[in-house]
């Protein structure tokens, strides 16, 4: 067994095999998959609200069904894979030990979650769905997927309890939190009575306000605690690694911790602003959300400050430039959506596009770039391989893709802004201005900039496949190095 | 932080820690919601769906028509101007689950019921753009071909078992209500007793089957006119 071949002082690193690396590989495979999916599944979507011929007169190919594969490929698919790929390296590295359970345990873990991933898809397609937002799945696939998560917290904590570290890292913190609160969130959300056994529909034991109010404490805690909490683990362990400096501040990541954890889950009733919801739920939810600016915002700083004394490798490493710059867009959208939860602003923004480019500037600056650097470190390192394949197409891949995303942001902010603006017009005699449908007619350009904005998007994450696969196959790009090397003959001046 | 240290060491503690943590702001922000009585203020005329209503619902539900259009006016003079009252806690109250929507790619549907006939509703649903040119709306020819499938009584049972206040003869009748409701020659008379405002048509011209598109159109005719609003105008709306 490897674990007893390997049990030597505690002083000395464990060797390779001691880690279960399969499971994570899976992981890693299975994250670059469901991101092509997510991508390109955004970007049809996106080309079908420009041209509604892409429709295609299918049930299947409308966009009220693929809208939801679209936003589950990216949060569970894309993002789900990556947060168990790192959580069970990061988890095993920093405790010092094997992950808990065995390997059966782990491959049943891989393969249920592909299960769920495949169960939720096919479901949205066919048209089995719960209507909740991010929590579409029905009531069987909610049951599957609770099952899922119950083995995920036990290897977990299991493999936290038998660590060979006295104290447990920062990172493990994040991950842990992630995986308590959405147990919890996605059981309360999904609480509902199915029609029959034999059948896939259900009705929700909630209905109206009480439904509203949870699925949004929901809603928005699943990106507080799936797309945050478990991705902040991420920037916790790899932007040190690969920086080679140690985190900023250690009072700052427990203040962050904390505080994060505590006021995130208040912030959901800023997406029921002026609705039948009471007011003082309304109320609560933007206080908090306005304090949540905070902790955010230290955690951002701990993030990027671990650069110091390092900051000339931004310019050298295009790998940690993903992981620097995934922050300062986590800085820029949780600056935005503090501001964004503010009544009179929301009353602009709500029902927007202005949301949908807050989502995306969370979803890909923040959480696929931080994902992005975590893969690129995590591929030679699982595959034993001394270096990526390139360093150049890293490169490609960081401005393509950043590119896309200003396209896509932009093209939203202004769309948003102005249908809203649109909405509240009136003219000179007291009439509303404009009908809905003139509204529609004004968002077609950004429609358009917007899906070419996801098509740089994707092209840059079809790179970096390219880009793994050759890594993985020991191939090594001739190409001229990211530094230049310095001039041997170099004379000091005189 | 000398304090912290305990916590960082032992695993069990962090976690119930961190459990406790995230369970305070929502029991605080949604416990309430149930047990304050004011929440949903009592309004005249918010009943249970009819069978063919409900039916409707469900295929609002899984064409995902709530990623584009909102069930939810909002408390302001442009929103009640163009989609009328804004809307109450009391009208969502039979909704399991609630349609309020995220986002207004298309307006909002809260009061679209009896605003347009239902050949409007048909030929809209089945090519948006041969009604609305600008539209950027799926068509849904489909659901005039798919045969409505649904055990009506079994789904009103469940209804019931998350709180619904359908009768025992609702429940015995529904599958006959259902019918009835799409066929104008049939006896109405105990349909509209038990459904007020209900909404009997031919929906999409054939009797004889009851279609997707027949239980669609019957729900969005009746959205948002279950509560009499004729003594409100807009003027006292806006104050």
């Amino acid at each position: 067994m490897a674990q007893s071949a390997t049990a030597t002082a505690d002083n000395r690193a464990p060797a390779r095999e001691y880690y279960n690396e399969d499971v994570v590989r899976l992981f890693v495979i299975a994250t670059m998959f469901w991101g092509i999916a997510a991508f390109s599944a955004g970007v049809f979507i996106a080309f079908q609200l420009a041209y509604p011929e892409l429709n295609l007169g299918f049930a299947e190919t409308t966009f009220g069904r693929l809208r939801p594969l679209h936003t589950s490929a990216a949060i569970f698919g894309f993002g789900g894979n990556a947060l168990l790929a790192t959580s069970l390296h990061v988890v095993q590295r920093t405790c010092r030990a094997r992950l808990f359970g065995g390997e059966e345990t782990a491959l049943f873990l891989f393969l249920g979650y592909q299960a769920f991933l495949v169960m939720a898809g096919l479901g949205y397609v066919f048209g089995v769905t719960q209507s909740r937002e991010y929590a579409e799945p029905e009531w069987f696939v909610d049951l599957w997927l609770t099952l899922v998560w119950v083995v995920y917290l036990v290897v977990y904590l299991g493999t936290v309890m038998k660590r060979r570290e006295p104290h447990i890292y920062v990172a493990n913190w994040f991950f842990l939190a992630f995986i308590i609160t959405i147990a919890m969130l996605h059981i309360v959300n999904n609480l509902a009575v199915p029609v029959s056994f034999f059948g896939t529909k259900s009705y929700s034991l909630f209905s109206g306000v009480q439904d509203a109010i949870t699925q949004w404490w929901y809603g928005h805690n699943a990106v507080g605690f799936f797309l945050t909490a478990g991705f902040l683990g991420m920037m916790y362990y790899y932007i040190p690694k690969r920086a080679e400096r140690p985190v900023y501040s250690y009072r700052l990541s427990i203040i962050h911790f904390w505080a994060l954890i505590f006021l995130y889950i208040w912030a959901g009733p800023h997406h029921l602003h002026y609705t039948s919801l009471p007011d003082w739920t309304q109320t609560l939810g933007m206080v908090f959300s306005v304090m949540l600016w905070m902790p955010s915002w230290g955690g951002m700083i701990n993030g990027i400050m671990t650069l110091s004394g390092a900051w000339d490798k931004l310019r050298t490493d295009p790998v940690l430039r993903f992981l620097v710059v995934s922050v300062a867009f986590y800085g820029m959208s949780t600056f935005e959506g503090p501001v964004m939860s503010i009544k009179p602003v929301n009353a602009l923004s709500h029902y927007t596009d202005w949301t949908i480019g807050h989502v995306h500037s969370g979803a890909l600056g923040w959480v696929a770039f931080v994902s992005f650097g975590a893969m690129y470190f995590l591929v030679p390192h699982l595959w034993h391989r001394k270096q990526l394949y390139s360093m150049r197409l890293v490169s490609y891949h960081f401005w393509i893709a950043t590119l896309g995303i200003v396209l896509y942001i932009t093209a939203m902010w202004i769309s948003g802004i102005m249908q809203g603006l649109m909405w509240r017009s009136y003219d000179q005699l007291g009439f509303l201005q404009y009908s809905f449908v003139e509204t529609v007619e004004a968002m077609h350009p950004f429609y358009v900039i917007r899906a070419l904005g996801g098509v740089l998007f994707l092209v840059g994450a079809l790179i970096m496949v390219y880009n793994l696969v050759r890594t993985v196959r020991g191939d090594i790009r001739e190409e001229k190095p990211m530094v230049a090397e310095p001039a041997a003959a170099a004379a000091p001046a005189e | 932080m000398h304090w912290h240290k305990r916590i960082e060491k032992n695993v069990i503690l962090l976690s119930i820690l961190t459990l406790i943590t995230v369970s305070i702001g929502g029991i605080v922000e949604i416990v309430p919601t149930f047990t304050i009585k004011s929440t949903i203020e009592p309004v005249d005329g918010v009943r249970p769906y009819s069978p063919l209503e409900l039916a409707g619902r469900n295929i609002y539900i899984r064409e995902g028509c709530y990623t584009c259009h909102s069930q939810q006016i909002r408390t302001f003079r442009d929103e009640v101007e163009r989609y009328g009252h804004y809307s109450l806690a009391a009208e969502s109250m039979y909704d399991h689950p609630f349609q309020w929507g995220s986002k207004r790619t298309g307006p909002d549907l809260a009061r679209v019921g009896g605003k347009y006939s239902n050949d409007w509703h048909v030929a809209h649903l089945e090519d948006p753009r041969a009604v609305v040119p600008e539209s950027i709306m799926p068509p849904y020819a489909f659901l005039s071909e798919n045969r409505l499938d649904m055990d009506a009584a079994a789904h009103l049972e469940t209804n019931v078992d998350v709180g619904v206040p359908y009768s025992d003869t609702q429940i015995e009748l529904a599958e006959a209500d259902l019918r009835a409701q799409q066929n104008p020659d049939a006896k109405v008379d105990g349909l509209r007793q038990r459904y007020p405002r209900v909404e009997v048509a031919n929906f999409d011209g054939n009797p004889d089957r009851v279609t997707e598109m027949d239980a669609l159109v019957a729900y969005l005719q009746i959205l948002g006119r279950m509560v009499d609003f004729s003594d409100t105008s807009t003027e006292q709306l806006l104050q």
